[in-house]
């Protein structure tokens, strides 16, 4: 029976203009939507496959204000039982302030029987991509860590987690407890059911403040590159093209002859 | 991308309506036209992209089921329908109620219908709990269309005939109008990202965008985008199992405000629950800004829970299936209006057209009646409704937008009863009486923004002292927005008189340079009846389109040679303004005077007796003359006085101005009081008062659909001058003594209101005319009968009816029967013709 704590943020959805608020602090997702990033998604599956598979406990986390607690809702409405919100303006946390909250909770819960010997995040976050806050958080708490799984099981004691890298697939087994960060691509992360989302609108989310002040991000402000110009290639027209499709399909590994 | 230098005529859109518009034009012979829009083909991103794409066909408003109909056959022409069937089912048994209504729509606009039993749905729609529901409305002809694929098919027979440009990924970023020497705006150029385009008409059928780009043009289209929710959950392994779009019926969840609808292996759900979301078409994001497109916004789940509970309830083994996951959802952008109605037809910006906030099920048919709209000045459909010359000043505001459809979305599946008034953005308009009304308990109804006294509390003792004379009403909904006071004031106005605040009516006065004959030109050639006249005569007169349909009925005062005074109702006042402005002789002038005058009528037996009193004119029937008018002074303050009647009594319109009419107005009620006079409401003046004189009325029996012929409105000579419609008037007329009408309009009254459980019940109108034993009855147009007028007729005892019937059974004293509720009521024909029921001679008027 593993318990595991899954790390999300509430970030803008992505579209292809990307959108910044007017301080140039963030991206804005007032058209795109919010969401928790890819990475967050398949932690999320991750962590309701383990615990489906051990018998244990799925909370899920996040620190930001109340609007976050849509992202709560939505991994509960998708196999986790219990969900955290540390109250907080997220924009003022960096990645440090993050992983002390996160290692904050781990502890309280410890305290109060609530073991998580498995932490998942995402690899890192969408909108300020620090690929930090595992780590720190590994740290932290004293606890191994694995960057960038696609897969996790958990075997006995032990949590096995499959990294792919430019050579084939490093797999790491590591004692429990520990900390792993999860990249896209391993497991494809359900939507909600409609029993599962009526079961977590139910769910009582566990609110709490932060452990101490942050330090901040330490972010002067974001910059949008220059907008790509569109570079579109005509092939030509009517069945004449078929060639030069066929010739890019293949170029493009969709086809092979 | 580069757009062509001039066009005849350039549609902004390739949504629905846009596609269907170059389509009709096409059709129609109009050449040189160019298509824009600012998104890629085939789907460019507005509200088309997500419909949902079914089609129920009943609405109880008959211009949009016809709309609906007409749409339909498109579809179905073009291979893009696909039949389901439509249920609209029923928690309540205040739901059954409006379903039987429903059946009485469905019957009056000859649509295949029926009521069923949860056992029906069930066997249909298996996966649904039948014990949620008590029974529903089965309408077999319900589908789906592929309404991306239809725009398609449409632009590219436009395309076809060689007469279409189409130019898309260009945006709008304005339109040039110039004044010309008549005063008259014109549009001239569209500009866009992709060069100018010249162009003489314009059409703005852009959907949610649509005010933006009204703007430009400084005309105001007032519809707001508003988000629909929906959700589609799958694979659902019940439908997994049959191939295609749609096996099953769709199913109206109507006391939840939402609708399951099957697409393949997923069921849609689609709410109307949830608070009203509304957005400034300024807020929408870009293609490029959107994660999906600009009209499929972020989903807000919290907004959607209470719906999926609901949702749950009635399908609980399809939506809680194994594997079954909420896949899609959106907060879906559509367009919504202060009315619930289109937004057709040309602005006051000449050229330049709207066909905005049309819904799929209307679309094909919407391009189809604005394309002959523009090309020939008329619709097969009349959709004078839906014509954007209705709105007001203050329905312009976009507040005033915002505040009517927070109201009203909430009632997309509501139910609504035909006199129900909306609560927000009220007062916008009072007649100088308001403050004396209100302390006469006046029960406020809103006309074109005016607050109007329906009926008057203070009159409620006279509903004792009439007693059963008043035709009470025992039913909530055949009482509800109805008062037993407004039959008691209509009798004591019969007994005395009564003194009805008219300040709604639409004032406008045409005028022209002395000796130029400009005026009289211009209202000879609007109005039917001879305008010709001395001055000081007074005439009614209907004003016709060219198809010699109806654009209106109303009054013409001649008050100098060169001077017309033209009194319309205020619900459709600002239409026949413009119809008027548009039909101006060169030299003549309009000038609305709405807000400077008010109009209060004084009406009754003693009604001479009461101006008798409080002016020295000569107001005698030899001295003042029916149809006629006159200046005089009375209570101290200048009148201008209208010797007509739309109520059947002797009497007078009495015209004044905003500042002297409240010192009038007490001066009718003081005087009044001592022959027994009380203030009387509309409920009078619009319904019981007209329907025992068989007085007709613009959108009720008047309308584009309707010739005078078949109102029974023909004076025995055609006058010589032209006017608009006299070609089509004249053929009318040849046809009616050449091969009778086609339709009549006749009066009916009910000969027992008694229902099967005992309740007296009265009609509301819009209900079937049937045969006695229930039979369908069908007109020289192949139309069924309804109601187009019921109300008590309090002087005669009876209910009465007014309906246009087949020309063989409009006899006098034949036996039909009205469906009310489902339920067969025996009514007799009282008259085929204008004759009154009520004082047939018009005596009281002398």
């Amino acid at each position: 029976m593993t318990g595991v704590l899954v790390c999300v943020k509430r970030v803008p959805d992505s579209s292809s203009e990307v959108v910044l608020t007017d301080d140039a602090q963030a991206v804005d997702g007032r058209f795109a939507g919010f969401t928790m990033s890819p990475h967050e998604e398949c932690a999320v599956e991750l962590a309701v496959q383990v615990t489906g598979a051990t018998g244990g406990e799925a909370t899920v986390l996040t620190l930001g204000d109340a609007d976050a607690v849509e992202q709560l809702r939505s991994a509960l409405a998708v196999g986790c039982q219990a969900a955290t919100l540390v109250t907080a303006d997220a924009s003022s946390y960096g990645p440090a302030d993050v992983a002390r909250e996160i290692a904050a909770v781990v502890r309280d819960h410890a305290a109060a029987g609530r073991a998580h010997e498995l932490v998942l995040l995402g690899n890192d976050a969408a909108d300020s991509g620090d690929f930090q806050v595992g780590i720190r958080l590994a740290y932290e708490l004293g606890r191994p860590v694995v960057n960038g799984a696609r897969v996790v099981s958990v075997d006995g004691d032990t949590v096995v987690a499959r990294v792919e890298g430019p050579d084939g697939t490093e797999t790491y087994r590591v004692p429990l407890p520990a900390v792993v960060t999860i990249r896209e691509g391993g497991v494809e992360p359900r939507y909600p059911s409609v029993p599962g989302r009526m079961k977590a609108k139910k769910v009582e989310v566990e609110e709490r403040g932060p452990s101490a002040e942050p330090t901040g991000p330490k972010r002067v402000k974001l910059l949008l590159p220059p907008p790509v110009p569109s570079n579109v290639q005509v092939l030509g027209t009517g069945a004449a093209a078929a060639p030069a499709v066929v010739d890019l399909f293949e170029e493009l590994g969709v086809l092979t002859r | 991308m580069s757009v062509p230098t001039s066009a005849r005529c350039v549609v902004i859109g390739a949504g629905i309506v846009g596609n269907s518009l170059v389509h009709h034009l096409a059709e129609l012979g109009w050449t040189d036209i160019v298509q824009i829009d600012k998104g890629p083909l085939p789907n460019p991103g507005g509200s088309t992209g997500h419909a949902s794409n079914f089609i129920f066909l009943t609405d109880h408003s008959r211009e949009i089921t016809d709309l609906t109909l007409d749409s339909v056959r498109q579809y179905q022409e073009m291979g893009v329908f696909t039949e389901s069937g439509g249920f609209e089912v029923a928690r309540t048994e205040e739901r059954m109620e409006e379903l039987r209504r429903r059946m009485s729509s469905a019957k009056a606009w000859g649509i295949e219908a029926e009521l069923v039993s949860p056992d029906f749905v069930q066997e249909k729609v298996p996966f649904l709990d039948k014990d949620q529901i008590i029974g529903a409305f089965w309408q077999p002809g319900v589908g789906v269309v592929d309404s991306l694929r239809a725009g398609t098919i449409m632009r590219e027979r436009a395309l076809e005939k060689g007469v279409l440009t189409v130019v898309p990924n260009v945006e709008v970023t304005d339109l040039e109008v110039t004044t010309g020497p008549d005063g008259k705006e014109r549009v001239t150029t569209v500009r866009t990202t992709g060069g100018d385009i010249e162009a003489e008409t314009v059409v703005i059928a852009c959907g949610v965008w649509s005010p933006k780009i009204g703007d430009m043009a400084g005309v105001s289209i007032p519809l707001t985008p508003a988000v629909h929710q929906m959700i589609s959950v799958g694979p659902c392994p019940q439908l997994a199992e049959h191939d295609g779009e749609i096996t099953f019926p769709i199913v109206r969840d109507m006391d939840t405000f939402c609708y399951e609808r099957q697409h393949g292996m997923d069921m849609e759900v689609g709410s109307y629950a949830h608070r009203a979301i509304l957005m400034e078409p300024e807020d929408i994001p870009t293609i490029e800004q959107s994660r999906l497109s600009p009209t499929e916004l972020p989903f807000t789940s919290d907004d959607f829970d209470p719906q999926l509970e609901q949702a749950y309830e009635l399908m609980p083994e399809l939506l809680g299936a194994e594997g079954a996951e909420m896949r899609y959802a959106i907060n879906g952008l559509l367009s919504l209006t202060c009315d619930g109605l289109p937004i057709l037809g040309e602005s006051h910006v000449k050229g330049l057209w709207t066909a905005s906030a049309v819904w799929i099920k209307e679309g094909p048919g919407v391009g189809r009646a604005v394309a002959e709209w523009m090309t020939q000045g008329w619709s097969e459909i009349d959709i004078s409704h839906s014509d954007i010359a209705r709105f007001h000043p203050h329905q312009m505001r976009r507040e005033h937008t915002r505040l009517r459809t927070t109201e009203s979305f909430i009632k997309t599946y509501g139910i609504i009863h035909p006199a129900e008034q909306y609560e927000s953005d009220r007062g916008q308009r009072t007649s100088p009486m308001h403050e004396s009304q209100q302390k006469l308990g006046a029960f406020f109804f809103e006309t074109a923004g005016w607050e109007r006294p329906h009926w008057y509390e203070s009159n409620a003792p006279l509903v004792e002292q009439y007693g059963d004379a008043v035709m009470p009403r025992e039913h909530e909904w055949d009482s509800r927005w109805w008062s037993p006071i407004i039959n008691a004031e209509h009798l004591r106005m019969r007994e005395a008189a009564g003194v009805i605040d008219l300040s709604a009516f639409q004032i406008l006065d045409i005028e022209s340079p002395a000796g130029s004959g400009a005026a009289l030109a211009s209202v000879q050639q609007t109005c039917v009846a001879q305008c010709d006249v001395a001055v000081g005569k007074v005439v009614y007169t209907p004003v016709l389109d060219a198809h010699g349909g109806f654009r209106s009925d109303l009054t013409v005062m001649r008050l100098g040679d060169d001077h017309f005074r033209v009194v319309t109702g205020g619900a459709h006042g600002m239409a026949d303004r413009q119809w008027f402005e548009d039909h101006l002789a060169d030299g003549a002038t309009l000038t609305d005077r709405t807000d400077e005058v008010s109009t209060i009528g004084l009406w009754g037996p003693r009604a001479r007796d009461i101006l008798a009193s409080l002016t020295d004119a000569d107001v005698s029937d030899e001295g003042f003359g029916f149809l006629t008018c006159r200046e005089l002074t009375a209570a101290g303050v200048t009148v201008l006085a209208s010797r007509i009647s739309y109520v059947g009594e002797l009497g007078w319109e009495l015209y004044v101005s905003m500042d002297d009419a409240a010192t009038l107005w007490e001066a009718l009620l003081d005087t009044g009081d001592t022959h027994g006079t009380v203030p009387v409401g509309i409920g009078v003046y619009g319904t019981t008062g007209r329907i025992e004189k068989g007085y007709r009325a613009y959108g009720a029996e008047l309308d584009g659909e309707r010739t005078i012929v078949e109102a029974g409105m023909q004076r025995p000579k055609v006058k010589a001058a032209d006017f608009v419609g006299k070609e089509a008037y004249l053929a009318q007329r040849e046809a009616l003594s050449s091969s009778g009408p086609k339709a009549v309009l006749c009066t009916l009254t009910v000969e027992d209101h008694t229902s099967a459980s005992g309740m007296k019940r009265y009609m509301l109108g819009g209900e079937p005319v049937l045969t006695r034993d229930g039979g369908t009855l069908t007109d020289g147009h192949g139309h069924h009968p309804y109601v187009t007028t019921a109300g008590s007729a309090p002087s005669l005892g009876k209910h009465v009816l007014l309906a246009y019937l087949p020309p063989e059974e409009a006899r006098i004293g034949n036996e039909l029967a009205v469906s009310y509720m489902e339920e067969l009521y025996p009514v007799v024909v009282g008259s085929v013709d204008a004759t009154p029921l009520f004082d047939p001679a018009n005596e009281r008027l002398r």
